[in-house]
């Protein structure tokens, strides 16, 4: 322990206005670091998820269009091999 | 038909010192550019002939920098907007070869005139009269790395919009050793005392660039071309 | 031999194992970092000459050590990326060099802050903050090369150009800056002559040294991570792990 009295240490022998700032230049810094590393991450999933969901709604909706076009174009259709299934079913 | 290297090079380097002299503009304009910036300094610093004496080799140095800098980018940038660059690495003749002709051409247009032209400045300047030779060894050594160095990040840089500011940006700091052991020579000419140290040491940075530097650049321009 | 390294090349399995690093280097970095700095704040005697102020050494060397430190690593990723076209180590050199930077910054800030009481200014042309400014114009001439491309692929290629490049220049820089710096020598007295380190300055500084050193491996690795996510997102484990962090 090189210091008697807190007062002492924040003084640093009356170097403490260099110490304190490097020190405190150094902390600032390397906080702005960590927490700009860790939200990349975070922004970019966010990010993807965004995607995925405007993915997934766009895949609904296309879904759902092309089932209406089915069902009034294919209508007719299904009730053909309905018939043609029944008939089938006859001759076994 | 196959190409020899040799003729592969000198045709490259034909042609890219015909283009250069039908645009004359690419020759002058950083030429202009340099006289300028080295005339501005007596104005901005005050014309008292020791100052003067003891500043010019910086200042003729620095400007020459900025003077080549300004001329690199046409280096690979109407080869890049027309395809040729294209072609030219697709040819079967090694890049190597290619790059330095292409190069060995950007130093006869700016690199040259600098030469020729840096002793009027000098005396603009109020250099030392000793200095003169070292100035003008230095910049016959020194303005091939400039053209060689520039010419990797010209290459980095050719497929990016705005790539002019990042070109200095990543090239200036390569720079600097050749600035200070050229200004060093000048500052030891001008006091009576050897300097074929300084150029020794220009000289093999001058060889080291000749030998790698075309390679990065072959390796940087197929990044850039993709 | 290496046939322990062919599983990272698959980014999944990188990505995985800087998940699983991370926390370990940070807790350690914090535990030293901890240590470190009570032992050079307040358990280490002041310098007979300086004073007080060699507390900045303990954050001032272990900052600059390790820009250098990081400079080299990007230059061996960009060797590996481009002799062995591993695209995992073109990646690293963009989670890497904005650490490097920080680092660089840190160091020519206390550096300046050392030389002011022991200088009068500010800023000397000294030979070792000189050419601590120039590496972090390298570092920064990198990254802004890497964000001035739009495909990252692209990016990475020509960053690791640029880094091999830097790190063959490096040591000429420096020769030069050194060189130039005792021609010049004018009135500047070199405070950072290599002091005989006692050991009681000597264990607080390998302490504070490894605590920067597993932080700076911490951050790398979460910027790793990220990197390797913007590069893979239309890959299925993105997607999956994308939809997971939704969820929680």
């Amino acid at each position: 322990m090189s210091f008697n009295s807190f007062a002492e240490f924040l003084h640093m022998g009356g170097y403490g206005f260099y110490v304190w700032l490097s020190y405190g230049f150094t902390a600032a810094l390397l906080i702005i670091l960590v927490i700009n590393s860790k939200r990349k991450e975070k922004q970019l999933f966010a990010k993807i998820s965004q995607r995925l969901k405007r993915e997934a709604k766009l895949k609904q909706v296309a879904k759902q269009n092309s089932g209406k076009i089915k069902q009034e174009q294919v209508n007719p259709e299904t009730v053909n091999t309905d018939q043609f299934n029944t008939t089938q079913e006859n001759k076994g | 038909m196959q190409l020899t290297y040799r003729k592969a090079f000198k045709t490259i380097l034909v042609r890219d010192l015909t283009i250069a002299i039908r645009h004359r503009d690419d020759i002058f304009n950083p030429l202009l550019f340099f006289i300028i910036t080295v005339s501005l300094f007596p104005l901005g610093i005050g014309p008292e002939a020791n100052t003067l004496m003891k500043i010019a080799p910086g200042i003729i140095w620095v400007a020459a920098l900025l003077a080549t800098l300004l001329s690199l980018e046409r280096l690979f940038k109407n080869d890049h907007a027309d395809g040729s660059l294209e072609q030219l690495l697709l040819s079967p003749c090694p890049t190597f070869v290619l790059v330095l002709a292409k190069i060995t051409a950007h130093w006869i247009i700016t690199g040259l005139p600098l030469i020729i032209i840096a002793p009027l400045l000098g005396v603009l300047l109020n250099l030392h009269q000793d200095s003169y030779l070292a100035l003008m060894l230095t910049l016959l050594i020194g303005t091939p790395v400039l053209s060689l160095l520039g010419a990797i990040g010209v290459a980095l840089t050719v497929g990016i919009k705005k790539g002019g500011v990042l070109l200095s940006l990543l090239i200036l700091p390569l720079y600097i050793p050749v600035l200070i052991f050229a200004t060093s020579a000048i500052d030891a000419a001008s006091m009576n005392l050897p300097y074929d140290g300084q150029l020794a040491i220009i000289g093999a940075i001058f060889v080291g660039s000749l030998t790698l530097a075309p390679f990065a650049v072959g390796s940087a321009l197929k990044v850039s071309i993709n | 031999m290496w046939k322990w390294l062919h599983p990272y090349s698959n980014p999944q399995t990188t990505y995985n194992l800087c998940g699983t690093l991370t926390p370990w280097f940070a807790g350690i970095s914090a535990i030293l970092l901890t240590i470190g700095l009570a032992m050079s704040l307040v358990f280490s005697p002041p310098d007979y000459q300086q004073g007080e102020s060699v507390r900045i050494f303990y954050i001032h060397v272990p900052s600059a050590m390790l820009s250098m430190g990081i400079y080299l690593g990007m230059a061996i990723s960009a060797l590996c990326a481009l002799v062995w076209q591993m695209k995992l180590t073109e990646t690293s050199i963009a989670a890497m060099a904005p650490v490097g930077a920080t680092f660089t910054a840190i160091a020519l800030f206390t550096g300046a802050a050392w030389g002011k009481p022991m200088w009068g200014t500010w800023w000397v042309w000294d030979a070792r903050l000189t050419s601590e400014l120039i590496l972090l114009f390298l570092y920064l001439g990198v990254i802004a090369l890497h964000n001035a491309f739009e495909d990252k692929e692209l990016a990475g290629k020509a960053a690791s150009v640029l880094a091999l490049v830097g790190v063959i220049n490096l040591p000429i820089i420096h020769y030069s800056v050194e060189w130039w710096n005792t021609l010049h020598q004018g009135a500047t007295i070199s405070k950072f002559d290599k002091p005989s380190m006692s050991t009681d300055m000597l264990i607080p500084f390998a302490i504070s040294f490894f605590g920067f050193a597993f932080m700076v491996a911490s951050l790398i690795c979460i910027r790793f991570k990220a990197e390797i996510i913007a590069r893979n997102s239309m890959r299925p484990w993105v997607k999956a792990l994308a939809m997971e962090k939704e969820a929680n």
